[in-house]
């Protein structure tokens, strides 16, 4: 067993790819544990699919597929940030049909992009679903740079943002700027998609980025003991998928998503019975139960 | 009148050929569902539900193509069987983000597995699927499958029409609609079990990624159109079957354009439109509202 992992790490490009996924998952763990509490999942999805016609158009244009993915997740996360804010339920309805018109138009776009490039149909499945297995040492230094940029960025911020997703009203009422937060958070969270993107492919940056965080929120409502929580399983899940990838034909995607979600469908178990168990028991004191 | 003869010579030419005929024809039935079911989506801010069940639709499809089934049977199944246990899980028939998101991430990694396992297993022959499951390709549609997808968007059309006016009530207003004995909980769940139908049959047109287009756009347009239902599901339909007739057009006279990003282009740019006349339309009565909103503003400043 130890011998097998030491020939893993004999490698280059597995330690390259496990360098990256352990950026990646702190930073989309840290990042998510923000957004689902925030409820923007949907608003992260979006930037993650937006990254993929900026990667197909700046290899289109002969450029940098990097470059492509930070332009248009921090663009679109602008964009976003920026659009006026949903104060009724019916504004949340349109504001989420504007979404996903824009997320289909997105990869529609990306689409045309990759046809346009001449049909180069197995550029577009790594665009989609990434290619954790080929990654050089400069991606690997150019992520990391970023990645702490924006957890400095994040650290920074984390305090008044947690004040403001828990009670906007309150906050806005203690000073707190909560859209400027709101804005800021959002960008953040563009740029830690525009690097998940590189690595695991635009379709499959969700699994990173929402199931760890959620399993997270589902264990503990403790903000620090929570990202720590989100963090740790994101890592342990990223590791094992890139070990499982390596001895099977299979893609790495594959057992990330799977893997985080066994950890997120065992966490709602354990809790569904454990507040079973609590509410029976505290049947006999009438009106204890929640 | 002479303009008029190289247009009606290009339409002959756009339905000389069987191909686009069977496009036209599937294409109908699915934006009229696509429309007809979109307006509810919309109504009922279940956007997120129709996005979760185009990546379903394309686990399935794939499923079924590793497996060795036609790939319509892994399509339909795996939506309508996800729509309703979506409907069963949640709360009154309403899925909540994150178990949507969360379905769905592993979805796609299930779909990415399967992908791998059928191009392996088919000896690069079939290397395509992937990319026809995801972006549809409603020009190699079989004159069958045509006809299924036209019946089976019928049919959408067909039940929407038969649920429209309860699912209407319990969409606007879920609590006096269930207190007045409307059926929610099993309303909601047929719904969903609709837009699993559609998400499957738009698949096929505009591929899995990009069917919220055609779900979404439309409905949405709709919507910032007008508020009475009747005629917001109709426009709806309209708009839905315009795009996919002048996407399916565009792209005949324009060969390096894919149908589905032509398709996706009219719905967005419809919905665009859409906004902007509806914004100067608002402009408008804001100018006119100017001088009560004022005095409203001033006692608000006191």
């Amino acid at each position: 067993m130890w011998s097998s992992l030491r020939a893993l790490f004999a490698y280059p490009f597995m330690v390259n790819a496990f360098r990256a996924g352990t950026i990646v998952a702190i930073v989309s763990a840290a990042m998510g544990w923000f957004m689902v509490l925030r409820r923007q999942s949907f608003a992260g999805h979006t930037l993650s699919l937006v990254g993929f016609p900026g990667a197909a158009g700046a290899i289109l244009l002969g450029l940098s597929s990097t470059l492509g993915y930070f332009a248009f997740c921090v663009g679109a996360a602008v964009i976003i940030g920026t659009a006026p804010r949903p104060a009724t339920r019916a504004n949340y309805r349109d504001e989420s049909a504007v979404i996903g018109s824009v997320q289909a138009m997105a990869l529609a776009m990306g689409f045309l992009f990759v046809s346009l490039y001449h049909g180069n149909l197995n550029g577009l499945t790594s665009l989609l679903f990434g290619s954790f297995l080929g990654i050089t040492s400069g991606q690997v230094i150019a992520l990391l740079v970023i990645a702490a940029g924006a957890l400095i960025a994040l650290g920074l911020i984390a305090r008044p943002v947690l004040f403001a997703s828990v009670d906007p009203e309150i906050a806005a009422a203690a000073g707190v700027p909560v859209r400027v937060l709101g804005i800021g958070f959002i960008v953040l969270l563009g740029v830690a998609v525009a690097e998940t993107s590189q690595i695991t492919g635009s379709l499959l940056v969700f699994a990173l980025l929402v199931l760890p965080p959620a399993t997270a929120h589902v264990i503990t409502g403790r903000p620090l003991l929570g990202i720590a929580i989100s963090v740790v399983i994101a890592l342990v899940v990223t590791w094992v998928s890139l070990v499982i990838a390596y001895y099977t034909p299979y893609p790495t995607g594959a057992f990330i998503t799977t893997l985080s979600f066994g950890t997120y469908v065992a966490a709602r178990t354990v809790r569904w019975a454990s507040d079973r168990s609590r509410s029976r028991g505290a049947a006999v004191v009438p009106g204890a139960a929640s | 009148m002479s303009s008029l003869v190289p247009v009606l010579a290009s339409v002959t030419s756009i339905f000389s050929h069987s191909f686009m005929r069977d496009a036209f024809l599937a294409g109908t039935g699915i934006g009229a569902s696509c429309g007809l079911v979109g307006y509810f989506v919309v109504l009922r801010a279940q956007v997120f539900t129709g996005d979760a069940l185009s990546h379903v639709a394309f686990t399935g499809a794939l499923a079924a193509l590793a497996a060795g089934f036609d790939l319509r049977l892994g399509l339909f199944g795996a939506t309508v069987a996800v729509a309703i246990g979506m409907g069963l899980i949640a709360r009154s028939g309403r899925a909540d983000d994150v178990v949507i998101g969360s379905v769905f991430a592993w979805m796609l990694g299930l779909g990415v597995l399967f992908l791998s396992i059928y191009t392996a297993g088919s000896s690069g022959a079939n290397g395509t699927a992937g990319v026809s499951v995801l972006f549809g390709s409603i020009f190699g549609l079989s004159a069958g499958a045509a006809q299924a997808a036209a019946l089976i968007g019928a049919c959408v059309c067909l039940g929407i029409v038969v649920i429209a006016r309860p699912l209407l009530f319990t969409s606007i207003d879920e609590a006096v609609a269930a207190a007045a004995g409307v059926p929610v909980r099993v309303l909601g769940i047929a719904f969903l079990a609709l837009v699993g139908v559609t998400a499957a049959e738009t698949t096929q047109a505009v591929g899995a990624l990009l069917l919220l287009g055609l779900l979404a756009a439309p409905a949405a347009a709709a919507h910032l159109l007008t508020e009475r239902p009747l005629r917001g599901l109709a426009l709806s339909a309209a708009f839905a079957v315009m795009a996919v007739w002048a996407g399916l057009a565009l792209s005949y006279e324009i060969p390096s354009l894919p149908p589905s990003f032509a398709i996706v282009a009219v719905a967005t740019s419809t919905y665009a439109g859409a906004a902007a006349w509806a914004g100067k339309v608002r402009a408008r009565g804001n100018r006119m509202m100017l001088g009560s909103d004022m005095e409203s503003g001033l006692e608000i400043a006191r």
